[in-house]
């Protein structure tokens, strides 16, 4: 297998609180990854490090066998990671349609000027990109809503054009917070159908989750964070017996050190 | 266009062809309706495309980019200055008007780079603020930079600017036809800012259905899902800063071309407020809505400047308000009673990002 991303000793602070602490671990191609633990181990924290939303400490991402710029999320997409958000961040006033045309917005290259003149170029890569968003609506199956405005959309409807507007950045990496939050059980079997349909296309997937038979069924690999630390990098079945994983699940008091 | 054609009630919608030509017409037949008012009501029709263009672009950067500027009329005021210094006896230049008002014009979007590069990492009130200040900063500056060395003559501002001369033709010279029919400067004026402003209208809805629009739009709704999808947020934010800074600057640039004249006092903080009441008052980030909101807030002073004073006359025999005080106060109320019955504007209607037709037949709703 070869490895897509490799998280190297992250260490990320809040002033004296320690989110994330020498956190490593590493992403295969191909693969659906799941990054489990309870709320405020530093799941989020360790998406917004390797997104380049938040700067870390220490440690380093690498990405594709290059370094990923720290601090800069435009050019992490650029290189080819994607996200959603675990409380879904649409913009509310373009349409379902708009909305994943402007993910196109950095696989798009037209200048003010050629758009200010309308050249041929600057329109062709309208039709393509406007082509393209209608394709990955259809791919996310909300194609019918195409042209209501996001805010208007049901709940989980809103999640998948939030899948959709991703997918139209073209990643490698796809990185899902929380995508099942709030779903209930026939929305999470057909988000579980569309993840499967994304990792089968090509797109590797990082997974944040807390539906556990969710994740179990779903993912190649689980790590699970307690604390900032990684506690447990394994198969499901494996983490499943996982004794530091289950004190951390159910608050016991055995010792964290089991897992090192 | 077709915005301002749907936005007529009824017509609008149920014929948008002839409503777009009511339009057409409406615009090309308004000075000689204006004129059988009397002829200052064709100056503040001239007055009125010129505060339509301050709107659309005002409206790039508050309405599509989400970015509230209370400084706008600084850019007005570099155009209208730049035009001054290069086409007035003042420092005894006289370039031709195609190349002013581009140097007027690429002056303001240089101010609004300037501006930008320091404060767009600020959001809201914030930036507000800062703009605010950089207005009143580029006045004072027109204001007090008369010493030691003359640059902008200072609080007299600065006289006997150039007027619009296309091709060799001075539009500030009466069209004589026949013996008694003369055709106004004041009409040419007006075809000459309706076609700028028709200018605007397709170059800024061009960006707004483009890539670039939608990067403003994502700014505007949410700034860190726009980072997210790789928008370089620094850079989008600074060029509508700076398309928004150029369309003020040429506004600014045929300002003082019509009006001769140029002082400081005409670019005060309330002037830039004023601006900014329309594009709410009209419906922010909608074309239609902003054009009808300067239409209406620029006549409105003129409005009352020449009814409120016989009617307080005819009444109390007194002018007990004056009408600029009366100006005020209808803008407020104006404001409040809007933000209280219809926040989204005079016409709210949803803007287009995108051309749903380039899809074709079988998706088309």
């Amino acid at each position: 297998m070869i490895t897509l991303l490799e998280a190297k000793n992250i260490t990320k602070r809040f002033g004296g609180l320690t989110a994330l602490s020498d956190v490593s671990l590493t992403i295969r191609k191909g693969e659906v990854y799941g990054l489990i633990g309870p709320n405020g181990a530093g799941k989020t924290t360790f998406f917004n490090v390797l997104t380049g939303a938040y700067v870390a400490e220490e440690g380093e991402v690498v990405f594709n066998g290059t370094e990923l710029p720290a601090g800069k999320p435009h050019e992490v997409v650029a290189s080819g990671i994607a996200r959603t958000f675990q409380n879904i961040r649409l913009f509310r006033e373009l349409t379902a349609l708009e909305n994943v045309m402007a993910g196109h917005h950095i696989r798009s290259r037209a200048n003010p000027f050629e758009i200010l003149f309308q050249t041929r170029h600057a329109k062709e890569e309208e039709r393509l990109i406007t082509e393209r968003a209608y394709e990955l609506l259809k791919y996310v199956g909300i194609e019918r809503f195409a042209h209501t405005v996001s805010k208007n959309l049901s709940y989980g409807d809103q999640r998948r054009l939030e899948i959709a507007r991703a997918l139209a950045t073209e990643p490698q990496l796809l990185a899902l917070d929380e995508p099942a939050a709030g779903m209930n059980a026939t929305e999470t079997v057909r988000l579980r159908e569309l993840i499967e349909t994304i990792r089968h296309d090509g797109v590797t997937v990082l997974i944040i989750e807390h539906d556990v038979k969710l994740m179990m069924g779903l993912c190649d690999r689980l790590a699970v964070l307690d604390f900032g630390r990684k506690i447990a990098e394994d198969v499901p079945a494996m983490v499943q017996k996982n004794e530091a994983v289950i004190s951390a699940y159910l608050g016991g008091h055995a010792t964290t050190g089991a897992a090192k | 266009m077709n915005e301002l054609a749907l936005a007529i009630p009824y017509l609008g919608k149920n014929n948008p062809k002839a409503a777009r030509w009511v339009v057409l017409l409406i615009a090309l037949v308004a000075p000689m309706i204006a004129i059988s008012f009397g002829r200052s009501w064709v100056r503040i029709l001239d007055f009125a495309m010129l505060y339509v263009l301050l709107a659309i672009g005002l409206n790039l950067v508050v309405g599509f980019a989400g970015l509230l500027d209370l400084g706008y009329i600084a850019f007005y005021a570099v155009g209208a200055y730049t035009f001054a210094f290069l086409g007035s006896p003042h420092f005894d230049i006289h370039l031709p008007f195609w190349i002013v008002l581009p140097m007027g014009a690429a002056a303001a979007a240089l101010a609004g780079i300037i501006l930008g590069l320091p404060t767009l990492r600020l959001r809201g009130d914030y930036l507000a603020i800062v703009t605010l200040g950089f207005g009143e900063i580029i006045r004072i500056f027109m204001n007090n930079l008369n010493y030691p060395i003359n640059i902008t003559n200072g609080p007299q501002g600065i006289n006997g600017i150039d007027p619009l001369v296309l091709f060799g033709w001075d539009l500030s010279r009466p069209i004589p036809v026949t013996d008694d029919f003369i055709i106004n400067p004041l009409f040419l004026y007006y075809y000459a800012f309706l076609i700028c402003v028709a200018g605007a209208i397709v170059l800024v809805q061009r960006l707004q259905v483009s890539r670039i629009g939608r990067a403003w739009a994502a700014i505007r709704d949410d700034e860190l899902a726009a980072k997210a999808i790789g928008i370089n947020t620094r850079n989008m934010k600074l060029l509508a800063f700076s398309l928004g800074a150029t369309f003020g600057g040429v506004s600014g640039g045929l300002f003082a071309a019509f009006q001769g004249f140029v002082s400081p006092e005409s670019f005060s903080l309330m002037e830039s407020i004023a601006v900014l009441t329309m594009i709410v008052f009209g419906g922010m980030g909608n074309l239609a809505g902003v054009i009808v909101g300067a239409l209406l807030l620029s006549a409105l002073p003129e409005v009352l400047r020449h009814v409120a004073i016989p009617i307080q006359q005819a009444l109390f025999n007194d002018v007990l308000l004056d009408p600029e005080v009366l100006r005020m106060l209808l803008l407020s109320l104006a404001m409040i009673f809007m933000m209280l019955l219809r926040p989204a504007g005079m016409i709210p209607a949803h803007s287009r990002y995108s051309r749903p037709e380039l899809l074709g037949q079988e998706a088309v709703k």
